[in-house]
């Protein structure tokens, strides 16, 4: 036998360790799922951390009310297969409880408002980590991310102030009331992601894959017709086959025209991709910090 | 295919961000709406050319700035291996953010201005990796489109560079000259520069054949998390959870748990999910013993032959990372393997003049950034290697509990 290993041998180990530090490090962890295909491989990956005992966490979705219809059926599924308990923070409760105000308009989107609803479900339960799937490669103020990044009592980060982290020592220490995020799959990027989830054959939603949606196109971003979606008089709504690269709330995850239907296929087409995933978000359009922005406040 | 984690460092002049951004750029990991984002911010800042520095320099306040004040991860990929590549500020009050990148590397970049040659920062960025235990060093003589890509003064750095590291322990050290502005033996070999003949430095990347980080032949096993399924199909499954940290372990080895010293038998190993035979580091895996003993987070696996150290009282190459000077007498959590102690510092035995490496005896006092030799004692013992043997079991970080902030790196020694 050969002692070497691929680098995804060697992203899989990383991945575990630091799903088993937050487990041995932390009173009352939980991931937070969106039915994602990055927060779908943690899940897989705590699977495989602590079999073959049952994963020692919940999973949590911040729900916008704004949803692709496939993603909820999804994440019932897997909570079942994997074995997890389900937690689901609404967003519609924060709104109607007065602690924040929904945009309305055109371009309107729940995405900004989905930090405090996040919040308010990390204070309710005494979360004190939220185990979430941001990848470095994704954006720029990502990039300067910890594995363990610490959050104040305020839930927000401080890109300035974070404390150095050297080999594998992960300092998890915080007072009471802070918490922290922890993102396990930090040095994965987008194509270790489609290989990966095709080595291990893992159950994705089926709009990563070709289907016919009615969608409309705004600012180069094809988003989907829904009344979720309000359209300006000149936009058209038109049928296309198209697929997502990723997937968030409906207002603002745009659609790639594609005729990918497999992960084969879908694994040729990100290696031929000139533009981010990122790029088909709306919600990082506004501005050159967005994500920076979003981050400092409590976002994921 | 497989994976290199290399640093990079230099100064804020050194064309650093510009390298790395001409990396990126000419192995087309940089995509349309990253660069029409740089192109756009080029162009309102009144610059003359693309400026591929502001592809890296993530923060709000780095972009302001023009520098790079934190660690900054890339990743990009060719045919034949994976990078991850670890973009460190090189500024001397950033040395601990040099120590951060470079703590998970096995290669290290060094940039030089050909314009000025080997600086103060230049033997700096040079120590820092070698004290972090980096065998490959790549010297980058950048900015050679600035002085009419002449050769004689490539040769002069060479020269100067080699002159002082001799001094240190690194075995692989090689030179390139380069214009990262203009690509010129980046990724491009350059048509300037004939009398080079050796390789570009992505040649160089995917080639340099980095012998393993890790330590193959003592065995250290740090458990991480007892898992005990509760399920009626798993009664009596007691699993120990970890990374192995050096040596092969095998299916029914004879092992010792310390620090308790007792003794079983491997009796299974599972490799995330499936049983395998063997397992040796970086992989995870969980091990299931024969004899029913009681074993904890923090405890080590190990084999009786080859065991490690086990002491209260260490010394340790330390870096200090914040404003308060280090006192002797303070207090702190010391973090090693999966093992958290308390421990006080003894003795401070001499500070590292980090731009000469001299070792100043009578100077004791240890701020931020500086590196000293400390002596620590321990409210437990620690069950150790020597950083230079095996640097997961020989490295530890320093916690303030006032805080929780990490205040100190440190290599075992």
């Amino acid at each position: 036998m050969a002692y070497t290993f691929s680098h995804l041998d060697h992203l899989e180990s990383e991945a575990i360790f630091v799903i088993r530090e937050v487990a041995a490090q932390f009173q009352k962890p939980m991931l937070l799922f969106s039915g994602g295909k990055d927060s779908m491989l943690i899940l897989h990956l705590a699977w495989k951390a602590f079999y073959p005992a049952r994963i020692p966490f919940p999973i949590v979705h911040v729900d916008t009310g704004h949803n692709f219809e496939e993603t909820i059926e999804y994440r019932n599924r897997m909570a079942d297969k994997y074995e997890v308990n389900l937690v689901v923070g609404y967003v519609q409760d924060s709104i109607d409880s007065g602690k924040v105000e929904e945009e309305t308009g055109i371009n309107s989107s729940r995405n900004w408002l989905q930090s405090v609803t996040l919040l308010d479900t990390i204070e309710e339960h005494k979360f004190d980590c939220a185990l979430g799937g941001g990848r470095r490669d994704e954006e720029k103020a990502r990039a300067k991310e910890r594995f363990f990044s610490h959050r104040n009592e305020f839930g927000e980060w401080d890109p300035k102030n974070q404390r150095p982290e050297l080999w594998n020592l992960f300092n998890g220490r915080k007072n009471y009331g802070e918490h922290f995020r922890v993102f396990p799959i930090s040095n994965w990027t987008e194509m270790d992601v489609w290989q990966y989830i095709k080595r291990e054959e893992i159950d994705l939603p089926s709009i990563y894959f070709n289907h016919k949606r009615r969608v409309f196109n705004r600012d180069g971003v094809w988003l989907a017709e829904s009344p979720f979606n309000p359209m300006k008089p000149t936009e058209v709504a038109v049928e296309k086959e198209v697929r997502f690269r990723t997937i968030g709330d409906i207002s603002c995850t745009g659609a790639i025209e594609s005729k990918v239907n497999n992960i084969d296929d879908i694994i040729a087409e990100v290696a031929s991709f000139r533009v981010t995933e990122r790029a088909g978000r709306h919600d990082d359009k506004r501005s050159d910090t967005s994500m920076e922005d979003r981050k400092k406040e409590g976002y994921f | 295919m497989d994976l290199l984690r290399f640093v990079t460092a230099g100064s804020v002049d050194d064309g650093k961000s510009t390298l790395i951004g001409r990396l990126l750029f000419d192995t087309k990991t940089i995509f349309k709406d990253q660069l029409e984002a740089v192109e756009h911010t080029s162009k309102v800042r009144g610059e003359d050319f693309v400026n591929l520095a502001l592809l890296t320099d993530g923060l709000r306040s780095e972009r302001e700035q023009g520098i790079t004040i934190d660690v900054a991860y890339r990743y990009f990929a060719t045919p034949k291996r994976k990078f991850i590549l670890a973009d460190s500020p090189g500024h001397v009050q950033y040395t601990r953010n040099m120590i951060t990148g470079a703590s998970n590397a096995s290669l290290s970049l060094i940039l030089v201005d050909a314009r000025n040659g080997v600086l103060e920062q230049t033997r700096r960025h040079t120590f820092i990796s070698a004290l972090l235990g980096i065998k490959h060093l790549i010297v980058c003589i950048n900015k050679m489109d600035l002085v009419d890509f002449n050769q004689d003064i490539y040769q002069k750095i060479k020269e100067d560079y080699r002159a002082f590291s001799s001094k240190i322990d690194v075995p692989d050290i090689r030179f390139i000259p380069l214009s990262a502005k203009e690509g010129d033996n980046v990724v491009r070999r350059s048509e300037k520069m004939d009398w080079y003949q050796g390789p570009t430095l992505l040649y160089a990347l995917e080639n340099t054949y980095v012998e393993s980080d890790y330590e193959r032949v003592n065995c250290r096993f740090p458990v991480q998390y007892v898992l005990r399924p509760m399920k009626e199909a798993f009664h009596d499954y007691r699993g120990y959870a970890g990374r192995v940290a050096g040596g092969i372990f095998k299916k029914g080895d004879e092992v010792v748990v310390l620090p308790s010293g007792f003794k079983s038998r491997i009796k299974s190993i599972e490799n995330v999910g499936k049983e395998v035979d063997q397992v040796f580091p970086p992989m995870s895996a969980s091990i299931q013993l024969e004899n029913d003993i009681d074993i904890s987070r923090g405890d080590m696996i190990v084999k009786e032959f080859s065991q490690p150290n086990m002491n209260q009282d260490i010394d340790i190459m330390l870096c200090w990372f914040t404003e308060t000077p280090l006192a002797i007498g303070s207090k702190f959590i010391i973090k090693h393997t999966t093992r958290e102690v308390k421990a006080i510092l003894k003795d401070v035995r001499y500070k590292v003049d980090i731009n000469t490496l001299h070792r100043i005896q009578d100077d004791k006092h240890i701020g931020l950034n500086d590196i000293g030799r400390v002596h620590l004692r321990t409210s437990s013992p620690l069950i150790f290697d020597t950083y230079k043997k095996n640097k997961i079991t020989g490295s530890v970080i320093l916690i303030d509990e006032k805080n929780n902030y990490t205040v100190a790196a440190g290599m075992i020694l």
